[in-house]
This record gives structure tokens, C-alpha cells and sequence, in this order.
């Protein structure tokens, strides 16, 4: 399953891929950055609905996201994060720079 | 009592695997199923599956990112060795690519080499916290040996305390 990128509003959408790892985040990043700089997009919204797996890779994702959104005011925030995804987030301190919304 | 010994020593389950790939990232994937399958016959919890997963994962894009600097080659080979003793899982992954200077520097959180490329730092950090015990062995030049060892069945007694 790919990755899809939606633009709402001031809002890009990210629904992430079934099995995030290095092989699938250069490309999401990419993309996503792609989507940033040609639509001046402020925030970023991953949806972990459909992903089962992910790894650090998923972190240097959303690192490399808020660092080109935050400077402008953005914000990153994180959607259908189930626990397995949750610990990720809380392990690598990432919650402090992503909302979770429930 | 004869019994009952006899009974656990018929529970012994005792298996290993291995297997070489090429260091290309499509094998990330192939990697962590992999190790997956392997340990199902001990019956983990999708928790232990997925921590076990992750760590795989992140090991082997080690070796295939900075082992090799994503260089692929016919020479450029990741070795994964598994080896399951009761319940207890050892995995292991091999390069023969560049290894590592300091070692204890590459297991700093947040330390990488590759910032460039969006890699977290995170690597060993998660290796350390999704397994129960990790061993890395290096020299440069001659490559890198990962050795993780999980006990399966108390993730969820851990969970709940």
C-alpha cells in the first residue's frame, strides 16, 4: 500500500504506507516536501491508520518535516497512532514536537 | 515427577536459520518478516513481534546505509543468523562493510553520521529498547556484527505491572 497526500486548506495530509522503513521514507519525504514548497503548505497531519510497522526511519520522517514547517509557525500532528506507533513516538521524544490527537 | 520432565524436556523447542541478501533496502522487508516467521512456533504476543521486527530492521539498515554507504554490489552482503533456544530468541546481522570507529558514540541517541539523509540517530537506541540485551561488535574495516537476544513470554506481564 503507498503513501497519498492530500491538501486541505493549510493542511497536508499524509497517510502513511502499510510498512514505513528506510526503503519507503525517502520517497515519502520527498514528496511530502515537494507538496510543501509548490502549495506553501503550514502543517502537516500523518495518518498512521493503515501502518502496521515502522521503525526509526518514520522518525527522521517527522524530524525533517517539522524542522521545514516549524520555522514558519507550522505544526505536525499524528492521527490513528495506535500503541505500537505511540511508543515509538514517546521513546524517541518525538512527542514533544508532534501533537497525537486522539 | 519422572513425569512432568520429561514433559518439559519434550516442550524444548530448539531451531535456527540463516540467510544472506543482498544491501539493498527492499530487503529491510524481507529481513523482518523473516525473523517474524521464525519466532512464531514460540507463540509471541504482536507486541514482541513487533518490537522484535523493529530492532531487525533497524539493524540491517545499518548495515545496508552505513555498513555499505548504500552502495549496492555483489560483494555487498548482509548476513542474518536466528537461533531459537526454548524461549528464548538470538539474532544476529553481519556486514563485512566499513564497521564502526567508536562504538559508543554510534549508540548515542541521536548521534548519526548521515543527518543528511534523515537518519534519527535512533538506530541502536531502539535496538537497546525493543530487545533485552544487544552486543556490537566492529572494526573498521572489516564490518559489523549485531547480537540481540530477546526472552519471549513477559512483555505482557511487564506491560501490566
Amino acid at each position: 500500500m503507498e503513501e497519498e497526500f492530500k491538501v486541505i486548506d493549510n493542511y497536508l495530509m499524509i497517510r502513511m504506507p502499510d510498512e514505513i522503513d528506510h526503503h519507503h521514507s525517502v520517497s515519502i519525504s520527498k514528496t511530502a516536501d515537494k507538496y510543501i514548497l509548490d502549495e506553501q503548505i503550514g502543517n502537516v497531519v500523518f495518518d498512521f491508520e493503515r501502518t502496521t510497522f515502522m521503525d526509526s526511519s518514520g522518525i527522521g520522517i517527522i524530524v525533517g518535516r517539522y524542522k521545514k514547517i516549524s520555522c514558519f509557525g507550522g505544526k505536525v500532528y499524528a492521527i490513528h497512532v495506535d500503541n505500537r506507533i505511540r511508543r515509538i513516538l514517546l521513546l524517541s521524544g518525538l512527542h514533544h514536537i508532534v501533537e497525537i490527537m486522539e | 515427577m519422572i513425569e512432568v520432565v520429561k514433559w518439559s524436556q519434550n516442550m524444548q523447542i530448539k531451531n535456527e536459520m540463516k540467510m544472506e541478501f543482498r544491501a539493498v533496502s527492499e530487503n529491510e522487508a524481507l529481513a523482518r518478516t523473516a525473523v517474524a516467521a521464525f519466532v512464531t512456533p514460540l507463540n509471541p504476543t504482536l507486541e514482541e513481534i513487533s518490537d522484535i521486527k523493529t530492532a531487525v530492521s533497524e539493524a540491517v539498515t545499518n548495515a545496508i546505509i552505513h555498513g555499505y554507504d548504500g552502495e549496492d554490489g555483489a560483494d555487498n552482503i548482509v548476513w542474518l543468523s536466528c537461533r531459537i533456544r526454548n524461549d528464548v530468541l538470538e539474532v544476529e546481522i553481519q556486514d563485512k562493510g566499513i564497521g564502526i570507529e567508536d562504538i559508543d558514540k554510534a549508540m548515542e541517541p541521536l548521534y548519526t553520521t548521515k543527518p543528511d539523509l534523515e537518519r534519527s540517530g535512533m538506530g541502536f537506541s531502539f535496538m537497546e529498547a525493543f530487545m533485552d540485551d544487544l552486543e556490537v561488535l566492529s572494526e573498521p574495516g572489516q564490518g559489523t556484527t549485531v547480537h540481540m537476544v530477546k526472552k519471549l513470554g513477559i512483555t505482557s506481564w511487564i506491560m501490566n505491572e
